[in-house]
């Protein structure tokens, strides 16, 4: 056929999508602004329900990228125009055309810095969910600033989600499960640890989500129904969280080794950039929004511009490769016209 | 601690303070509470930094108190602040410069009132000619006096004659600074380092040479709260919320206290009596509390003011053993001495909380 598919974004979406488009014949190229591809997937150690390592998902997605689809690292795309039937990408150096695009930005982590009455940046072991994953990737364990091991750890849920005072009102879908998830692995690796969870509602939504739930309160972990007020370091690093337990309508104050917050997703950074030369605009919560939330999701308010992934709303590894592989079905619907 | 992270937080709220050129608006109770400390801020001002520094007789109470207690309506309240804004501009000022942490946030809270509700301002500009036949004016910039002290911290350490250090052992003194409710949590992005790490003071202390001590209910109330100390059947949550404070900093042995807000410094001091006089709990060492000091008494006091022209006797708890600390040089018998070397009439010693008298 020898249509040109251009993606931007090498996460999960993007990854799944090129498989699909170059399965079916087209020149797939994705264009990818970091050194490495699987997005925000790469830096997660194992995933949830069923606690899987993320890089023989991330790695399967790759081993794909031998020629067609390529893959342009280190390459941001600084605007799209459209021209004709045509698409021109621009980046640092060079322009390139492309047929269709598939907007596959995906997500940032939502900056925990923001909620500063949390203390992230500021107190040594305030630490983020994404951080965590790292520390069990490295170390196998949840570890202090001063290299000791957490005897006890709180997780706060919804951080930068469900917060209308950080402009971030929608709920981000998977922090839920990776608290629970999290919280396991903690217990886990440190049998003796007390271990925390302060949540506004459990958004068990997903398959074997709810199992997971069971597990993590039959091995011994307090859910906690409060949301963090405020934290503060106590002497020697340990941090002391204040909320509401809103069962026992009780105040609660407690002191921990580590807290770790668990992060929502925003929009990613030069998205809207990228799609105003389109004449895009983004949904209400900033993300792309789709032509159709019920009957095209996969669609934009662009002929030729479709979306997958969390760069339209939060999402988790299932909902990113249904929405490439849908959007790989409309592309090639597309292009077949 | 990760003092980078603070300090990112602090370059994130910086606000505009006006260089010179103020016009100063007396706080309608601290007079009655530290009586020297708005006269020394006036006098930092004028003779030591050399600004032009103005206060007209004729501006009243912003009413803050009367607002939040629900006596005084809201377009009232605008009215007499547009008043008091008025008289800035007809002395010649444009940099509006109050004292009460209270007032500043009711002019920031109306100014900014103003700016999303055009119709409320329309209404007050009406109400003003009316009730005054004034002109309406908006100040050019609003800063807090402890803003000012703060931009212009360099320029006193450069004057100073004292540092923040303990004389005996040359290690900075232990600070604990308190930024007043309504100085940057109703507003962060108008206070100095915004609300939750405050930089306003910390500046000023460390600038002075002292160390902030960062304990775990730093952002917890005072004490004061209107609510808490107004409805007199509230007043246990007002000593309640202070001891809660005191007991939470006690372990990081504090040498003083720096506030900047009339209710905090009232609170955080004479309550550390009444907790003494209940309890026979002190939480200063060898039966002292910890001294509860005004920016523009530590100002003051790094600058060599005499303590007692800054009305530093006036205070619950006793500021001699902060003083002898520092190296500060002063006549202990002219504690109770007035301005004109008359006696004062001597407090009544406490049972329970060491005072010199």
């Amino acid at each position: 056929m020898g249509k040109e598919v251009a993606i931007i974004g090498g996460g999960v979406a993007g990854l799944e999508a090129a498989n699909q488009l170059a399965t079916l014949g087209y020149n797939v190229i994705i264009f990818e602004k970091k050194g490495q591809p699987g997005g925000n997937a790469a830096k997660w150690d194992r995933l949830f329900p069923n606690r899987r390592h993320t890089s023989e998902v991330v790695n399967s997605l790759k081993s794909r990228l031998n020629g067609n689809p390529s893959i342009m690292l280190s390459t941001a795309i600084s605007s799209v125009t459209k021209s004709g039937n045509r698409f021109v990408l621009a980046t640092k150096g060079k322009n390139f055309e492309a047929d269709a695009i598939l907007l596959a930005t995906g997500f940032e982590l939502f900056p925990a810095e923001k909620k500063e009455e949390y203390g992230y940046g500021i107190y040594e072991n305030v630490i983020t969910s994404a951080e965590l994953e790292e520390m069990f990737a490295k170390h196998g364990k949840p570890v202090m600033k001063n290299g000791s091991t957490p005897s006890k750890i709180a997780f706060i849920h919804c951080v930068g989600s469900r917060d209308e005072k950080v402009n971030k009102p929608y709920c981000s879908k998977v922090c839920c499960v990776t608290a629970v998830k999290q919280a396991i692995e903690v217990k886990e690796a440190i049998p003796a640890a007390e271990v925390y969870s302060l949540y506004m509602d459990l958004r068990m939504f997903g398959p074997g989500y709810e199992d997971l739930y069971k597990e993590a309160q039959q091995i011994g972990i307090n859910f906690i129904r409060g949301r963090l007020s405020e934290a503060s370091e106590l002497d020697g690093g340990r941090v002391q969280i204040k909320t509401e337990d809103t069962l026992s309508s009780r105040p609660l104050k407690m002191s921990v080794d580590m807290v770790v917050l668990m992060v929502g997703m925003s929009p990613a950074l030069g998205t809207i950039e990228l799609i105003s030369g389109l004449g895009l605009k983004p949904n209400k919560d900033g993300f792309v929004a789709v032509a159709d939330y019920h009957l095209n999701p996969i669609g934009t308010g662009v002929e030729g511009v479709f979306v997958a992934g969390a760069c339209s709303g939060p999402s988790n590894i299932t909902d990113s490769v249904n929405a490439a592989r849908s959007a790989a079905i409309e592309i090639h619907k597309y292009l077949s016209k | 601690m990760i003092k980078d992270g603070k300090k990112k937080v602090w370059d994130d709220y910086q606000k505009e303070i006006a260089d010179d050129k103020f016009y100063y608006v007396r706080s309608c109770i601290r007079q009655t509470i530290w009586p020297g400390s708005e006269n020394i801020y006036l006098r930092i001002l004028k003779d030591v930094l050399g600004k032009d520094i103005y206060e007209s007789e004729n501006h009243t109470t912003c009413t803050g108190i009367g607002y939040h207690s629900e006596v005084v309506p809201f377009e009232t309240i605008q009215t007499v602040v547009a008043r008091n804004f008025s008289l800035m501009k007809e002395a010649g000022y444009e940099n509006y410069n109050p004292s009460c942490v209270t007032s500043f946030g009711i002019y920031t809270e109306i100014l900014e009132t103003w700016h999303h509700f055009p119709d409320e301002k329309k209404k007050v500009i009406n109400f003003l000619k009316q009730a005054t036949n004034r002109d309406f004016v908006e100040p050019k910039n609003l800063a807090h006096t402890s803003d000012v002290l703060f931009k212009f911290r360099n320029e006193i350490a450069a004057k100073a004659k004292y540092k923040l250090i303990n004389k005996e052992t040359g290690k900075p003194l232990k600070v604990v600074d308190h930024i007043g409710c309504h100085y940057a949590k109703m507003f962060p992005n108008k206070g100095v380092g915004g609300a939750e790490y405050p930089q306003v003071l910390a500046g000023l202390v460390e600038t002075f040479g002292g160390e902030v001590i960062d304990y775990p209910e730093r952002r917890h109330c005072c004490g004061f709260g209107f609510r808490q100390y107004l409805v007199k059947a509230n007043r246990g949550y007002s000593i309640s919320a202070s001891k809660k404070k005191f007991e939470s900093m006690e372990p990081f042995k504090p040498d003083f206290i720096i506030t900047n807000c009339p209710g905090c410094n009232y609170f955080m001091d004479r309550w550390q009596y009444a907790l003494a006089e209940m309890e026979h709990k002190t939480y200063g060492e060898n039966g002292y509390g910890i001294p509860v000091l005004t920016y523009e008494e530590v100002a003051g006091l790094v600058l060599g003011f005499d303590p007692w022209e800054m009305g530093m006797q006036m205070h619950q708890v006793d500021v001699e053993p902060l003083l002898k600390k520092i190296g500060v040089e002063y006549d202990p018998s002219k504690k109770f001495k007035g301005a004109n070397g008359e006696d004062l009439p001597l407090p009544e010693k406490p049972n329970h909380i060491n005072f010199s008298v």
